[in-house]
């Protein structure tokens, strides 16, 4: 079927397979930044925005994305940079691999929740994986963005 | 040293986090054949008939491939230097299949459905064999895994195959048996391990094309570049001359990718059509048939005196290789010489072992390579023989552990040049409070926390084995390219080897520029494993930058018109030392470039004849619900002493990475075979690993030595960081029920069970 999905600003239209997921969609218009881990909905390498919601993209049907609007790292260069420095800072990329999904994850859950403490952190980001990191490099660098955030708020 | 030591960040980090396409599967060519495997659903099994005309029908398929189409010789997909430990025991494709999921056919097709529907397409009839599954009856087993006659072993394994036997081993240093006599306590125990899934977020994958110069051009995401070229050549029985290997960006390998286990079937499919061919392994392909660690039964003879003097060591390890010996005689090593080599007092310890064949998947090697299930076995019969001397844990090693300055017997004899154990022990015990919290305390919801504790250390690189060159050149304008072969996997050793390259030649970091491997083009490395980069390649750069000072030097002081002994050379000018006249580095490398006969350029090699192990104390706190049985480790103190720190940020995220891998394979991550011999849990929904919710802190300090043979001091860290959190958290366990738990994982149901068992004697 055909469908119309707004990707990072830019609209498509496009003739695609029924069975066609959102992710192999949107890395065949050039989003490299999405990534797959696993086929079962565990890893959220995948994650993107729909309609700025954090969704896994492995897990929605192409088709569903119609008429919807696509967010990826691709179309959050300024932030991904902004987020990206502190985390590389804490060296908390490692492999790097898991990095998009997690700070797509990352940067919706700066929109979505006021002051959140660790535990609601860790709940928020719970269903991306990291299997370099244990965590904990990752958990220093969205503190500090948080806070570097929250002063930026109060100039 | 500005940049040695100091928290630097990762030159490929921005690029990262930014999603910039730099990993394999983002760099494939449009035209390239999707190459599948139909794959084995029965453990052991031989091909009656295969037909492939159906399939071979469905439009877009390019072609089939199965056991006739592939060359007979044997080859080990285990990267490892030649003539390789491993036995040669394998083939792209075979007719016995050994395992669930071994490969029966591969497809390349143009688009992924087409490659989907020709596998259900394929027809084979299966001649279903009884498969050995149980690795401790493999040895004289009526069921042979190897019975073919092809099988080729390099090295004196003492190898037989016909008995199962991949490999086997014995050494023992003094006279055991006797000093076991002289003890007061003996305990004897038997542990085990599972096989553990490396679970890097990337999967295996490669692709591969003929270039403009006819070469078959492999890219992949490997830990083992050199090797992946060598073990290609003899799997497709054509010339290393032909085959270029390229590296791009890695998401994780932990060893897992330091064996070829997917570049082989694209290769092939290129080698036939001419066409690119990719493959991309699935999360299920890939803990189905990976290369994961070795599962283990460990059985220990541990003897001490009263007053905790542990005396004696016997180890035996059985080691399941699985259906393919994939690092099974190397991996097997560590067991015994990194885990009785803590202990520096043993008046007599001894190691044998054997590597057995079964039908479950071939092991391969696993961050930690043996050494991992060695100190868990040793170090838990440590607590154990604490226990029972009523000693506390940490005690029991501040008298036993070894210490700098001593010959470590049991580590080939190689001498202990730098090691801060101690201080190691004395850091981590106050970083948890040990004192006031050890053995247990209950909460007032019932729960008990409790803290235990383990030992750990690894080697760095493989002691006269291990290979590393750099080559550094000095370009015009003053900035110098690093070539290197060793494979940054996420690590960061293309930011660590520029760190030191750049406090070498007294420059700021970013004229240092640096790439991934491409054998045309990085000069030879054995690859990034065995803990080898940082120290061995480390050292080659080191040299490698030595000297090119000496060639800069030279030519400067040849544009200042006087002798090289009148000037010197500080990162950014040659002076003369007695008139302070300068040429700039950048001039050196313009005038480099026009007219000269030699270009500034320095290529060194080092391997080094010993492995300087580093060393770490791990301190596990948990909190453990007595009813249900749910471990949460809320806390762990890590004190680690790998030399030098080379880069503080990496350092501790590969601490913190490591531990949290361990707390898996102490608590969770458990294959499971069925009836038939194949994986029910290969998948993250059923093989856990640790997510970010299940975690307390994890502190990690270091306390670092000065190994003299390192650069700038510097010994590994990469593997030694996974060893502790299995026998700390089995003694944290112990302390907060009174029961040592023998098979890993432990996990919530065992514990309640045992629990409740408990409560009913």
């Amino acid at each position: 079927m055909i469908i119309t999905v707004k990707i990072n600003g830019k609209t498509y239209k496009d003739e695609v397979a029924p069975d066609t997921v959102l992710l192999d969609y949107l890395r065949s218009h050039g989003c490299y930044s999405v990534k797959r881990g696993c086929e079962t909905s565990n890893c959220g390498l995948c994650t993107v925005h729909m309609d700025s919601k954090p969704v896994l993209s492995c897990s929605v049907l192409a088709v569903r994305a119609d008429g919807q609007e696509i967010t990826t790292l691709e179309g959050l260069q300024k932030e991904a940079e902004e987020f990206g420095a502190f985390l590389a800072d804490e060296g908390g990329e490692q492999c790097g691999f898991c990095s998009p999904g997690f700070i797509m994850n990352v940067l919706a859950m700066v929109k979505e929740l006021k002051n959140p403490t660790d535990e609601e952190i860790k709940k928020y980001l719970e269903g991306n994986l990291c299997r370099c990191t244990g965590y904990q490099s990752q958990m220093r660098a969205v503190k500090k963005y948080l806070d570097f955030k929250q002063k930026e708020e109060q100039k | 040293m500005k940049y040695v030591n100091a928290h630097i960040r990762k030159k490929d980090a921005m690029s990262l986090v930014t999603g910039k396409p730099v990993y394999t599967g983002d760099i494939v060519p449009q035209n390239a054949l999707v190459v599948k495997l139909l794959r084995s659903p029965h453990a052991r099994a031989e091909i009656t008939d295969i037909n492939t005309a159906a399939a071979m029908k469905v439009p877009g398929v390019e072609c089939i491939l199965t056991y006739k189409d592939v060359p007979n010789s044997r080859f080990t997909t285990a990267g490892q230097t030649y003539p390789e430990p491993s036995p040669y025991d394998r083939l792209i494709l075979d007719k016995l299949l050994r395992c669930a999921g071994d490969p029966v056919a591969i497809v390349a097709a143009e688009n992924e459905k087409a490659a989907d529907k020709a596998l259900k397409l394929i027809k084979v009839k299966y001649n279903i064999l009884e498969p050995l599954m149980d690795f401790t009856k493999a040895i004289d087993n009526p069921i042979i895994v190897h019975p073919e006659d092809n099988f080729k072993a390099l090295c004196n394994t003492r190898t037989d195959k016909d008995r199962n036997i991949c490999s086997s081993d014995v050494f023992e240093v003094g006279n055991v048996e006797e000093a076991l006599k002289n003890c007061d306590v003996v305990l004897e125990r038997t542990y085990n391990t599972k096989a553990n899934s490396q679970a890097m977020m990337e999967t295996f994958r490669t692709f591969t094309y003929i270039d403009e110069y006819g070469r078959l051009n492999v890219v992949s995401s490997t830990q083992v570049p050199f090797h992946v070229r060598r073990i290609l050549s003899d799997a497709l029985e054509i010339p290393k001359s032909k085959i270029r290997v390229v590296k791009p960006r890695i998401g994780g390998g932990f060893g897992a990718k330091q064996s070829v286990v997917s570049e082989q079937f694209p290769a092939i499919v290129t080698m036939k059509t001419g066409r690119a061919a990719y493959i991309v392994y699935t999360r299920g392909e890939s803990m189905t048939n990976g290369s994961p660690r070795h599962q283990m039964q460990m059985k220990v003879r541990i003897g001490a005196d009263r007053d905790g003097r542990i005396k004696a060591m016997d180890l035996y390890a059985l080691s399941n290789a699985g259906a393919y010996g994939d690092h099974g005689p190397t991996t097997i090593g560590l067991v015994g010489h990194k885990s009785l080599s803590l202990y520096g007092n043993l008046e007599a310890a001894r190691f044998a072992c054997d590597v057995v064949y079964t039908n479950t998947m071939g092991g391969g090697a696993y961050r930690g390579y043996g050494a991992t299930q060695g100190i868990y076995a040793i170090e838990t019969a440590v607590n154990e023989i604490a226990a029972e001397l009523n000693i506390d844990p940490c005690k029991i090693r501040e008298m036993n552990m070894v210490k700098e300055g001593q010959t470590m017997e049991t580590y080939y004899g190689e001498p202990c040049n730098s090691c801060t154990l101690d201080k190691c022990m004395a850091k981590a015990k106050e970083m948890i409070d040990w004192d006031s919290k050890y053995p247990a305390k209950k909460l007032d919801n019932g729960h008990i926390r409790s803290v235990g504790v383990a030992m750990a250390m690894q080697g760095s690189g493989i002691s006269g084995v291990d290979i590393a060159n750099a080559e550094i050149r000095l370009n015009d304008d003053g900035f110098y390219t690093l070539l290197i072969g060793c494979t940054d996997m996420g690590t960061g050793c293309d930011t660590i080897l520029s760190q030191m390259a750049a406090d070498c030649l007294d420059c700021d970091i970013d004229k240092i520029a640096v790439r991934g491997v491409d054998t045309d083009q990085s000069p030879y490395d054995t690859g990034s494993y065995a803990s080898s980069t940082t120290y061995v390649t480390g050292m080659a750069v080191v040299k490698t930058c030595q000297e090119l000072r000496e060639k800069i030097l030279e030519t400067g002081c040849k544009l200042l018109g006087i002798d090289k002994e009148k000037g010197d050379f500080d990162g950014e000018k040659v002076f003369d030392l007695e008139t302070g006249k300068s040429v700039s580095l950048s001039e050196i490398g313009y005038a480099s470039f026009e007219g000269h006969n030699k270009s500034l350029s320095a290529s060194c090699s080092h391997s080094s004849p010993i492995s300087p192990p580093p060393f770490m104390v791990g301190i596990a706190e948990i909190d453990l619900d007595p009813e249900t049985g749910y471990v949460q480790v809320v806390d762990y103190a890590a004190a680690v002493d790998c030399g030098t720190v080379v880069n503080r940020n990496l350092a501790r995220v590969q601490t913190e990475g490591g531990i949290v891998q361990g707390i898996g394979m102490a608590l969770y991550e458990d294959i499971q075979y069925n009836e038939q011999g194949r994986m029910i849990n290969n998948s993250f929904l059923q093989y856990k690993i640790p997510a970010r919710t299940d975690l307390g802190t994890i502190k990690v300090e270091f306390e670092s030595s000065y190994e003299p043979t390192g650069p700038f001091g510097a010994k590994s860290i990469g593997e030694l960081v996974i060893n502790t959190p299995s026998p700390a958290i089995t003694d944290a366990i112990y302390n907060a029920t009174g029961l040592f738990f023998r098979s890993l994982p432990i996990k919530a149901e065992q514990i309640a069970l045992a629990l409740a068992e408990k409560k009913d004697k």
